[in-house]
């Protein structure tokens, strides 16, 4: 495996940190930064879109039996009509054979008239089965008719994801029309066509604050691989607060609740943290250890203190209007403002990351702890920090989902948030912006697969597969340039976080030398 | 000459850890003591039974009859001298030794109190618990061969569903067990190539790489589950592995149904224990996966071929993984379901570091864990006041506690999670 | 041949030249091999070192009842074999690593239990002997790094905001002082050839007021122009008042550069000598484990 070019050397994408040789920056590097992940998309589309045509029963039967009714003569819709119909459109005289006038085209009624399509000629059936009559049934196989397959295949392909589309952004005709009808003064009918992009954004939305606790973590070197666990804890926390606080006004109410699920999820997140500092022990195996117990505890309360009362199922109570996020459009709109509270945590992310000393501490211990101890900071603090906050993102989160859209916290809580954050952070190249566009895209995915589980019948699952595709194609970009043959630039990188996280756990067994082991 | 003032130096973290697992002793001494023996009353006996409750080719004896607070007040007090002793003087190398001991009073303390006044079959609950933990010690193995050679195997979940859901496909199919254990088996190690290409070929990251195949393998079975089975239920119903006696020592009481008296998998993963611990540490092959483990280049420049041995290695625990998920179907309830690992594969790296690296340490890890497990069904029937959920909770909290390193720090391989660049 | 800036400046015949002419022509202007130093004017003692014990990875004795004292103006070079416990030392002198057991002072202030922050904001500058793994975010562009250990003081930062122009303004002063060759200071240090990484590193460390150098390894590695670089802004630290205690295993370095002596075997010292009272042998028995005592009783050798 030698280098393309001549004296450039491929960056490992992990390890240890390697010299670089003298180089130039590359400016393809910044397109190919954009085009890398779009393609990754496109190409996990595609295999999707495989992977939906080889499980659907209709295209199998599509490309395996195809029934084809044996005729001779074959019966043609323009020519022929059949003897019920003739009946239907004149008088009860008719019989086999007789030639009728219908809307202007002479007719001779016959038995039955099949669709063209789904006939075969006599010659061509006894040429595979010598013995056969006219009017049996017979099943071809894909190559003998290899255009019904495809047909069938493409329809299958289209159909989901037309299902897809409409699911997650609307039709777009159906909008039109409706906007017309708005300018001319009827906006009824607005909800209902602009029902699935805005549910594409109320969607995203969670993943935005997710995607952004997985990215921060992984700038500061750390896996945070129990963003589903916090995200229950701090739908807990703050569904507790929003029923049982009672009385207070709604700009008291609603930032305590909300604030009630950043403290529970970002203490959630804190203790791997506290763990990783002070004992080396791997965050994976940690946070998902904590997401195991999140739900253990979940299942607890909410089957038992936290329980709704009057009723048998695993549901909290509601939360009190005074900690409800104002909902902006009519129902059956459910786009509420945690939209755009998750964008300003962007907003905040990206200022802390980039603008502050505890952002630059944050993302040095995760390029490089080695460095970051020698320079003076203090690994315990920023592997603890970056947890916390990174928990506190996932606990905002379901604080957001319960105080805007749901009211109450159900026992069947996530939608696979955990591993789906890693992707969005993976895709987002662990920036806010990115992590912002990558969670819009997963909204829509994720909008539109419900829509194609009810129309086109395709498990939801689907989308898991989707991201894993992605994920593996944007962690490793090789495989897409080797697909599309494109040429090797700069390699844009996507978290670094490994070095960091083999590397902090010696330094962090260093540093812990002094505290209690 | 400074080589000899090792032994004079105040190590004074090795003595403060001493001195905690001392404490430790005494803790769970008073703990005994208050917990258990405070609720009991004087005269009630704990009914240990020692018979499985099924057709079983052991001589039967009879069940252990535990007087309950004399017992209780004897291990507390025992527990209670040995931390002293581990204050005053400490065990040195047998440490970890008495800390077994003192986690089995724990142990014998929470049965008989437990049980106080009624009976259990421990010889069952033995029998589960080796049940249990069969597919976490098969995860177990599975890690170990990869982290031996220096690769991180997050993904020994996505394979054990994997090989979970093709187990119970191809073998409804093919009506034949065998068929659909090696079907699995090529399952999963194709899953473990995917895991050795993207993270030796590609470079990725190998805990990405474990993590999107453990998505990959979530949704994929769930997809097809979803898609398939639900709605053709003839193709989710394998067959189970029948029970096969070992003709001689199934015979002997408590130790043969337990270990002798159930089905072939099982059996695979106690005869994998020893295979792997023979190879790894008695032959050549052995020598150099660990080698390149620790030092890749220096094995490398001894003509150790550091990929492929990678390669080999992390294939085969791919196929141990999927093992451990066909057990999970054809092994106990013959069908499966959706995400049913429930997290078996990370308690069984979990294992792994329990038990220092190695393949009898980890097996013993396992079954604490499957313990703890099989426990948490029995306490509803025992009527303990403690919910459910929280000894569901127990195997996690145990993880978690023994990675702090409260139990020992264990070393993992030196070479592990890093990239190796041929130069 | 020899090749700068891309471009070849001379041909010559290894039998016809030396290693002034060639390293003359390598850097673009005579090369000082030899140093020019003045004569030592040490001062008050800044760092102290009494009795340090200190344990390795393996809980062995790396560092094995060591004392020392440098002193302001002076350049203390420690040399010796490495694996002697140097590294170990360093890291204790710097906060980064616990010690077992004795007494370390920077003026006059006592460091046994000081972070690594509290040591450097006591004015202690260190260049580490992994540049690029102890001394530099190689990701990071060379702005960033020039600030890696003051980002959170005055002018860098007020509160927790970074002052962006005040950063970037020092950035492009201290790569046009020092001499870095970068493309620029947003490019990522990693861009850089050793010599200009290391170079980074000195700016960093030599752009606030520092009362103590520790320098290990300073030059593994450069080339000769930036060796001579180094060993110059070292002596000019020397001069202004500045205690430099310098770790090398090139004997060379130490012997032109230290105005003392101090040889590390298995721990401990086995001698503090002057180099101009020193044979190279004698260095070497010195580095073998002999003490002073034993050497003086050997045969005298040339």
């Amino acid at each position: 495996m030698s280098s393309v070019e001549g004296n450039r050397t491929n960056l490992p994408t992990n390890g240890k940190q390697r010299p670089a040789s003298r180089r130039q920056p590359r400016h393809a590097g910044w397109g190919q930064g954009f085009l890398l992940p779009l393609l990754a998309i496109f190409t996990a589309l595609v295999l999707g879109g495989l992977l939906i045509l080889v499980t659907d029963l209709e295209v199998i039967a599509a490309f395996t039996r195809i029934p084809r009714q044996v005729a001779d003569p074959f019966t043609n819709a323009d020519t022929q009509i059949s003897l019920e119909e003739a009946l239907w459109h004149h008088p009860p005289e008719v019989s086999m054979g007789d030639l009728v006038e219908v809307d202007g085209t002479a007719k001779r009624v016959v038995a039955q008239v099949e669709d063209e399509q789904e006939q075969i000629s006599l010659e061509t059936a006894r040429e595979l089965y010598p013995q056969l009559g006219p009017g049996v049934t017979i099943h071809l196989n894909f190559l003998q008719k290899p255009a019904v397959g495809l047909r069938a295949a493409w329809q299958s392909v289209s159909r989901t994801y037309a299902a897809l589309f409409e699911g997650a952004i609307g039709n777009p005709s159906r909008m039109a029309a409706v906007v017309r009808a708005w300018l001319q003064g009827d906006p009824s009918l607005l909800p209902q066509a602009f029902y699935p992009i805005m549910e594409s954004l109320v969607v995203a939305t969670p993943y935005i604050l997710v995607g952004l606790a997985v990215a921060l973590s992984f700038r500061a070197g750390l896996f945070n691989i129990g963003a589903e666990g916090q995200y229950f804890i701090g739908g807990l926390s703050c569904v507790f607060v929003g029923y049982s606080l009672k009385g207070l006004p709604i700009y008291i109410h609603l930032p305590l609740t909300l604030l009630a699920g950043v403290i529970g999820g970002g203490l959630w997140g804190a203790i791997p943290g506290l763990l990783k500092a002070l004992t080396g022990a791997h965050e994976v195996i940690n946070t998902i250890m904590m997401n195991y117990i999140a739900f253990a505890l979940s299942d607890w309360l909410l089957n038992g203190p936290m329980q709704r009362p009057g009723g048998f199922t695993p549901v909290s109570p509601e939360i009190q209007p005074s900690a409800m996020l104002p909902s902006l459009f009519p129902s059956p709109i459910r786009f509420h403002a945690g939209f755009f509270l998750a964008l300003a945590c962007a907003a905040a992310v990206y200022w802390l990351l980039f603008k502050t000393t505890v952002g630059f501490e944050l993302r040095s211990v995760g390029a490089n702890p080695h460095a970051a101890r020698y320079a003076g900071m203090s690994l315990t603090r920023n592997f603890v920090l970056a947890m916390f906050l990174s928990g506190g993102l996932a606990g905002l989160a379901a604080a957001n989902e319960i105080s805007g859209l749901t009211h109450y916290m159900p026992n069947a809580f996530s939608a696979g948030y955990g591993f789906d954050s890693i992707a969005l952070a993976l895709l987002g190249k662990s920036h806010p912006v990115g992590v912002v566009l990558a969670s819009l895209l997963f909204g829509i995915l994720r909008a539109g697969a419900t829509r194609m589980q009810s129309v086109a019948s395709i498990p939801i699952d689907i989308i898991s597969i989707l991201q894993a595709t992605i994920i593996i194609f944007v962690a490793a970009p090789e495989i897409i340039r080797m697909i599309y043959r494109l040429p090797k630039g700069k390699k844009a990188g996507p978290a670094k976080a490994s070095t960091a996280a083999e590397a902090a756990a010696e330094a962090a067994a260093e540093a812990g030398a002094e505290s209690v082991e | 000459m400074t080589v000899t003032k090792q032994a004079a130096v105040l190590d004074r973290q090795a003595l403060q850890r001493s001195r905690v697992m001392g404490i430790l002793f005494i803790v769970i001494g008073a703990a005994i003591y208050l917990l258990f023996a405070t609720t009991s009353e004087p005269g009630q006996t704990a009914t240990f039974g020692l018979n499985p409750g099924r057709q079983t080719a052991a001589l039967p004896i009879s069940d252990l009859v535990l007087p309950v607070l004399p017992s209780l007040y004897a291990m507390s007090l025992a527990a209670v001298v040995l931390g002293t002793w581990q204050l005053a003087k400490g065990f040195g190398r047998a440490e970890g030794a008495m800390l077994g001991l003192v986690a089995l009073f724990l142990t014998i303390g929470f049965l008989a109190w437990a049980a106080r006044g009624k009976g259990l079959n421990l010889v069952g609950i033995l029998e589960t618990t080796l049940q249990r933990a069969t597919p976490i010690a098969l995860a177990a193995l599975s890690g170990l061969l990869c982290e031996r050679s220096g690769i991180v195997n997050i993904a020994i979940e996505g394979m054990m569903l994997t090989a979970a859901l093709v187990s119970a496909l191809v073998g409804s199919i093919s009506h034949s067990l065998w068929v659909g254990l090696i079907a699995s088996l090529i399952a999963s190690g194709l899953l473990g190539a995917l895991l050795a290409v993207l993270s030796i070929r590609f470079k990725v990251n190998q805990v990405i790489a474990g993590t999107a195949i453990n998505i990959l393998a979530i949704g994929g079975t769930s997809f097809i589950s979803a898609k398939f089975l639900s709605t053709f239920q003839e193709l989710n119903s394998p067959g189970k592995f029948p029970n096969l006696p070992v003709p001689v020592l199934s015979k002997i009481p408590l130790l043969g149904p337990i270990f002798f008296e159930t089905n072939i998998i099982v059996y695979m993963m106690l005869g994998l224990l020893v295979l792997i611990h023979v190879l790894l540490y008695y032959t050549p092959w052995g020598l150099r996966t660990r080698a390149i483990g620790e030092r890749p280049r220096a094995a490398d420049t001894l003509g150790v071929n550091v990929f492929a041995m990678r390669y080999l290695n992390v294939i085969l625990g791919g196929m141990v993984a999927g093992l451990g998920g066909a057990f999970l179907v054809l092994g106990s309830v013959p069908r499966f379901d959706e995400l049913m690992t429930a997290g078996k594969g990370f308690i069984g790296l979990a294992a792994l570091i329990f038990g220092s690296y190695n393949p009898f340490g980890a097996f013993g890890a396992s079954l604490i864990f499957g313990f703890t497990d099989t426990f948490q069904a029995k306490l509803q029937i025992l009527r303990v006041p403690i919910p459910s959920q929280f000894m569901r909770m127990a195997p996690y909290l145990i993880t978690m506690i023994v990675l702090a390193g409260v139990v020992g720090r264990a070393e993992p391989p030196a070479a592990e999670g890093q990239v190796y660049e041929k130069q | 041949m020899v090749l700068r800036l891309g471009r070849m400046v001379g041909t010559t015949h290894p039998a016809e030249t030396d290693e002034h002419a060639l390293a003359a022509l390598m850097v673009g202007h005579e090369v000082q091999l030899e140093l020019d130093k003045e004569p030592a004017a040490p001062q008050d003692t800044v760092l102290d070192i009494h009795d340090l014990r200190v344990l390795d990875d393996r809980h062995g004795l790396a560092v094995d009842g060591l004392s020392l004292q440098v002193r302001a103006g002076e350049i203390v070079g420690v040399a010796g074999v490495q694996g002697n416990g140097q590294t170990e030392l360093v890291e204790t002198l710097t906060g980064l690593r616990a010690m077992n057991d004795g007494r370390v002072s920077i003026a006059g202030k006592d460091i046994s239990h000081a972070s690594p922050r509290q040591v450097t904001e006591l004015g202690v500058a260190h260049v580490p002997e992994d540049r690029q793994r102890d001394g530099l975010v190689l990701d990071f562009p060379v702005a960033d790094n020039l600030m890696l250990n003051t980002y959170y003081l005055p002018p860098n930062a007020r509160g927790i905001t970074l002052q962006d122009r005040v950063i970037r303004e020092n950035a492009v002063r201290r790569v046009a002082e020092f001499d870095i060759r970068t493309p620029g200071i947003d490019a990522p240090v990693a861009n850089l050839s050793g010599g200009n990484q290391q170079k980074v590193i000195v700016a960093r460390e030599f752009s606030r007021p520092i009362k103590l150098l520790i320098a290990s390894q300073p030059t593994r590695g450069l080339d000769v122009g930036s060796v001579e670089y180094i060993h110059k802004r070292i002596l000019a630290a020397r001069d202004a008042g500045t205690a430099i205690l310098l770790v090398s295993s090139e004997l060379d370095e130490i012997v032109a550069l230290s105005d003392r002596i101090a040889v590390m075997y298995k721990g401990r010292l086995t001698g503090v000598v002057k180099p101009d009272e020193v044979t190279r042998q004698q260095l070497g028995l010195l580095m073998a484990g002999y003490t002073e005592d034993e050497r003086a009783s050997s045969p005298d050798e040339r």
